[in-house]
């Protein structure tokens, strides 16, 4: 212990807290369903067939592929045109620049309800409703992205430019060969952070998908919760699926979000 | 997909005009057009999605907020005026709705001020920080439909751990309680009454607003706003401590006259942040958790939109409200604006 002891002892209480709920989950996920309601959170029969059998009881596969294949789609064009207007808006001059992106950066503080209502409008005119295309193309351009990326951009120095301009670079050659490498940091912390909301998105999802076979994660989670919300070991058994891929996601990339996190606020 | 193709289109558009950049500089006036041009087809998908989803929302919301704009209804809609605004000023559950928004915001300064604890604890030199940090960063990283249910489990009133807890620790002194009733409970820390805007103390209890407020806090402490306060300390100069200490400055006035004072800009951005964050929130938890219950005392402003703009398909009215929670939000930009630039030149 010695000089830390203290400090120590206060540290380990606050990550139990942060822990045990998790542990709760996990071991309740193992529960028959006859030991859900005991106070005892340690099984005293292990039921490791909870698992497969949510894949029986709801297209839980379905619901994982559609979460991936939509946060994957919104990560990859999110990331790309937020790159492109980023690398114009911090690279290149042109008339009416700085203005746009004032515009751009007062968007930001607009609450996603504002402009959810008019979307939906706008996807119940265009028959989108209830489509991959009406999950993706919305949630594929974001200012904020826009936001972070330019900023990273502004810190590499027009030398770099410069020199491939000189060796006769177009300007897309500059921009995928010279820019954007240099602002990977950027690019990881903008792909996790889109990857992790999209993954998590919830109110979009659940105004937009009625039907069963475009259910993403969180939206199916919820009707098998209500549908079979007293087999609590199941539950348990799709919210540990559910969180898994965040759990490895973030020990992977942990360096990379903390960095970005501390980065990217405190210059906003 | 339609992001894909203006992506190519742009791409496209950029290669088009190669030499853009060497000859740019050679080439005067002219060039100055073709950069211009380049700029926009490097922007193009990006601004067409901005205006098309952002832009274009944001003032077609306003307008329908003056509309009776009904999804259900086959008549066209027509101007109302102010209508829906005075309305919703006189509807006796929006100020409810909004009480409650509030209720679930007494949670942060301490989640706030519990990040600030951690965030020092975290910045000595001890073992294991980053072990610790992860563990803490778990919650606020994995928070989401699937944590809510798990909370969901963990209050259940009569197995719920978190009850369990309560009884076990009320038997060690000598008492016997249930443990209050949680996620089905209307009583709170407050005493507000459920029906009308007020309180009573036989309101005053633990229920459904204190069991969101408390996760809350459990999902925020060890989040962003930890990471941003060790990202503070981090940058406070060392010899502002030394000084401070060689004119005998003890822990409390180290806290008190160094760290408290050079933390102020991510404190300011910290407390920005959360008021907007907390101003919308609200929505997954009731969605997940309660329904907006029990009778409608998790029903914050988010949730009212909800219910309003897609369970009855009023979104000239849902808009109307919509647009009090941004003037609520853009007053507290302003206020950022105003004062945050004070703090932000680092």
């Amino acid at each position: 212990m010695g000089r830390y002891g203290a400090t120590h002892a206060v540290l380990t209480v606050v990550a139990l807290t942060m822990l045990l709920p998790f542990a709760w989950m996990v071991l309740a996920s193992f529960k028959p369903l006859s030991e859900i309601e005991q106070i005892n959170p340690i099984p005293t029969e292990w039921k490791p067939g909870n698992y497969p059998k949510i894949f029986e009881q709801i297209p839980f596969a379905k619901y994982y592929f559609n979460s991936l294949f939509v946060a994957a789609w919104v990560t990859l064009l999110q990331t790309l045109t937020s790159a492109m207007a980023a690398y114009s808006f911090a690279r290149l001059r042109w008339p009416g620049r700085d203005q746009l992106f004032k515009l751009y950066l007062a968007t930001i503080m607009i609450p996603g309800v504002v402009t959810m209502i008019p979307n939906y409008a706008l996807m119940v005119r265009l028959h989108l409703l209830d489509s991959y295309t009406g999950l993706i193309v919305p949630a594929a351009f974001s200012a904020f992205g826009t936001f972070l990326l330019r900023q990273f951009m502004l810190t590499i120095s027009p030398s770099m430019d410069e020199a491939a301009a000189i060796d006769g670079a177009t300007h897309w050659r500059i921009f995928w060969e010279v820019i954007l490498p240099l602002s990977r940091p950027g690019v990881i912390v903008l792909a996790i952070f889109t990857f992790m909301g999209t993954y998590g998105s919830f109110f979009w999802p659940l105004v937009l998908i009625k039907s069963e076979h475009l259910r993403t994660l969180p939206i199916g989670m919820v009707y098998f919760d209500t549908i079979y919300g007293r087999q609590t070991n199941l539950i348990m058994a799709a919210s540990v699926m559910n969180i898994i891929p965040l759990i490895i996601l973030f020990l992977i990339l942990q360096n990379y979000l903390v960095k970005g996190i501390q980065l990217g606020a405190l210059k906003g | 997909m339609i992001g894909a193709r203006e992506q190519a289109e742009a791409t496209g558009g950029a290669e088009r005009r190669p030499p853009a950049g060497p000859a740019g500089r050679a080439g005067g006036l002219h060039s100055r057009t073709r950069t211009t041009l380049v700029a926009l087809a490097f922007l193009l998908p990006n601004l067409s999605g901005f205006l098309v989803f952002t832009l274009w929302p944001v003032f077609y919301s306003l307008v329908i907020a003056f509309t009776n704009y009904n999804l259900l209804q086959a008549q066209p809609h027509r101007w109302i005026g102010p209508a829906n605004f005075i309305k919703l000023f006189h509807t006796q559950d929006f100020w409810l709705y909004f009480i409650n928004t509030f209720y679930l915001m007494l949670g942060l300064p301490v989640s706030i001020a519990g990040s600030l604890c951690l965030a020092i604890l975290l910045s000595q030199r001890i073992r294991g920080v980053i072990v610790y940090r992860t563990l803490f960063y778990l919650p606020s990283f994995t928070a989401g439909v699937a944590l809510f249910i798990l909370w969901k489990s963990l209050y259940n009133p009569d197995f719920g751990p978190v009850n369990v807890v309560i009884r076990a620790a009320a038997d060690l002194l000598g008492r016997n309680v249930h443990g209050p009733d949680w996620l089905v409970s209307t009583q709170n820390l407050l005493g507000l009454k459920v029906e009308e805007v007020g309180a009573s103390a036989k309101d005053f209890g633990l229920g459904a607003r204190d069991a969101l407020m408390f996760m809350g806090i459990w999902v925020a402490i060890g989040g962003s706003n930890m990471l941003l306060y060790i990202a503070g300390l981090a940058n406070i100069p060392q010899d502002l401590y030394e000084a401070a200490r060689i004119d005998g400055a003890g822990r409390w006035a180290l806290f008190r006259h160094v760290t408290w004072p050079q933390l102020a800009p991510t404190t300011f951005f910290i407390v920005v942040m959360s008021l907007i964050g907390g101003l919308q929130g609200g929505f997954d938890q009731a969605r997940v958790m309660t329904l907006g219950g029990p009778a409608g005392t998790t029903t914050t402003l988010s949730y009212y939109i909800y219910t309003k703009a897609f369970e009855d398909f009023q979104i000239g009215y849902a808009s109307a409200v919509a647009w009090i929670l941004f003037a609520l939000i853009f007053a507290i930009t302003l206020v950022n604006w105003r004062y945050g630039s004070r703090y932000v030149n680092d």
